[in-house]
């Protein structure tokens, strides 16, 4: 049932999501019966939603603000409002809820598909996307269902994901004009062509079409290069379930890193162009880009690793020293 | 207006360090560190630790001159983020190659590397190779370049975080 604007009103567990021509309105009952509500704008709880879904819901907590958010336990989903936020916490006026991870999943897509509008693409940076904004006005499937761009060993080999050209629809982006299109030199002996392999990472990355949206690009094992490409604000609070990594490779990223259950500040980080830095496992990070740049996510997607989270034996900190 | 964007890349002569800027929180536990001023500081072909999660590493290579041959017993890929190198590549004999299929890290070969030439690579600032399991493998670079390896820890790999770290 459509409400006034156009839009579907949803609903799970004990959450209501409505959207009106500007903003997300989610209500709740607190555990002694008192209503609460939330406000985002919907373009900020669009782009937030993409990623939560797109991801698989990601590891740990998707925070779509300082309120509303998200924590995979990797069969089963947390919903949640005010359960991470000292104030609200405190106040005993939050809510969580837990759900089947295809609960979650469906109605997120559903809601996703309902509420983008035709034109707003909630992956691409604000510059080069239209409004969010307005009654509904038909949708954008090709926009929020693209795959996830995942290479099994390295990109460009045979048989693996291929590598971004003009002719695949992917242009260079406006913000990396000047980055080199070069290709390494291969002098592979026969047989060897497959194995004899590099490509040109710097022009894959000024090739992607979406932003904050890591792709994979070499496999290790279960250690993953995710590199992507960032403009403006990461659209969620990243928090930690386990330490990960981050190489700044060209231009700057400005991090903003609190605490996980409470989101009290901890500190800031400024990374520039060959910078390394880990985000420790008890903090929460949103990333600041000023100019479209590329950012190195390293993932250990080992799945053991998982079972280490739940016991308590994976590390809080990167390294000791 | 329209604007002229210019991408801001680092190199060994020309970089400009970030930093922690502490609120309620050690540094150390950012593990904050900058490829380019480890190159500065490392003999060539030290194979500094500046990522480590579980037995996964990143390292920082200074290339200058010819490496010792390396293999290993998986893949690694490097990085080129400053420079042009020479990346030399032999499919070693069956018993030269790492015999602990579980080995992880790459090590030395001993002697010279014996077993099939697979080709070579010339890559510049941007660019990433393969290195695949089982190959050896040489960089060679005229001038000094700097290369970032996506590997295991292993038996050559240096850490000296108090050293690359901020600690204050």
């Amino acid at each position: 049932m459509q409400n006034e604007h156009g839009y579907q009103n949803f609903s799970l567990g004990g959450f209501n999501f409505q959207r009106d021509e500007y903003f997300t309105h989610i209500t709740w009952e607190t555990a002694d019966g008192r209503p609460m509500s939330h406000t985002m704008d919907v373009g900020n709880f669009l782009r937030a939603l993409m990623r939560d879904v797109a991801w698989g819901f990601f590891y740990g907590w998707v925070n779509f603000d300082e309120v509303i958010g998200t924590v995979n336990h990797y069969s089963t989903v947390d919903l949640y409002a005010g359960s991470y936020n000292g104030a609200m916490k405190d106040a005993k006026i939050d809510r969580i809820e837990n759900f089947p991870t295809d609960d979650i999943r469906q109605l997120f897509e559903a809601m996703l598909a309902d509420w983008t509008n035709a034109g707003f693409d909630p992956f691409a940076a604000p510059q080069e996307t239209e409004s969010p904004y307005g009654p509904k006005n038909g949708d954008n499937m090709p926009a929020i269902t693209r795959a996830r761009e995942l290479a099994k060993r390295c990109v460009g080999l045979e048989g693996d994901l291929p590598l971004r050209t003009d002719e695949r629809g992917a242009p260079v982006n406006r913000a990396f004009a000047d980055v080199p299109q070069d290709k390494p030199e291969l002098h592979p002996e026969p047989g060897f062509e497959n194995e004899v392999h590099a490509f040109n990472l710097f022009a894959f990355l000024s090739r992607s079409q979406v932003t904050w949206n890591p792709s994979f690009t070499s496999v290790v094992k279960n250690s993953f290069m995710c590199p992507t490409s960032e403009e403006h604000i990461l659209p969620i609070i990243h928090g930690n379930d386990r330490v990960e990594w981050f190489f700044q490779m060209c231009d700057e990223i400005h991090w903003n890193c609190d605490h996980k259950e409470s989101g009290e500040p901890l500190a800031r980080v400024i990374m520039k162009a060959g910078d390394m830095a880990a985000m420790p496992a008890y903090c929460r990070h949103q990333g600041f880009s000023p100019k479209r740049s590329m950012l190195l996510v390293w993932e250990n997607g080992s799945p053991t690793l998982v079972d280490d989270i739940k016991s308590g034996a994976a590390p809080q900190v990167p390294v000791q020293f | 207006m329209s604007n002229h964007y210019v991408t801001r890349f680092g190199s060994l002569q020309d970089y400009e360090k970030g930093r922690v800027e502490p609120i309620d929180d050690d540094v150390k536990n950012y593990a904050f560190s900058n490829c380019f001023e480890i190159a500065n500081n490392s003999a060539p072909y030290e194979k500094i630790v500046f990522g480590q999660n579980m037995q996964y590493v990143l390292e920082t290579l200074r290339a200058e001159g010819d490496s010792p041959w390396f293999t290993c017993a998986h893949d690694e890929f490097a990085l080129c983020m400053d420079g042009e190198l020479e990346i030399h590549l032999i499919k070693l004999n069956a018993d030269k190659a790492v015999q602990d299929a579980e080995k992880e890290g790459s090590v030395l070969v001993e002697g010279e590397p014996e077993g099939v030439k697979m080709g070579w690579i010339k890559m510049g600032r941007g660019h990433q190779a393969m290195l695949p399991a089982g190959s050896a493998y040489q960089f060679r670079s005229s001038k000094p370049a700097v290369i970032v390896l996506q590997t295991c820890k292993g038996d050559l790999s240096i850490e000296r975080w108090a050293d690359i770290c901020q600690t204050t």
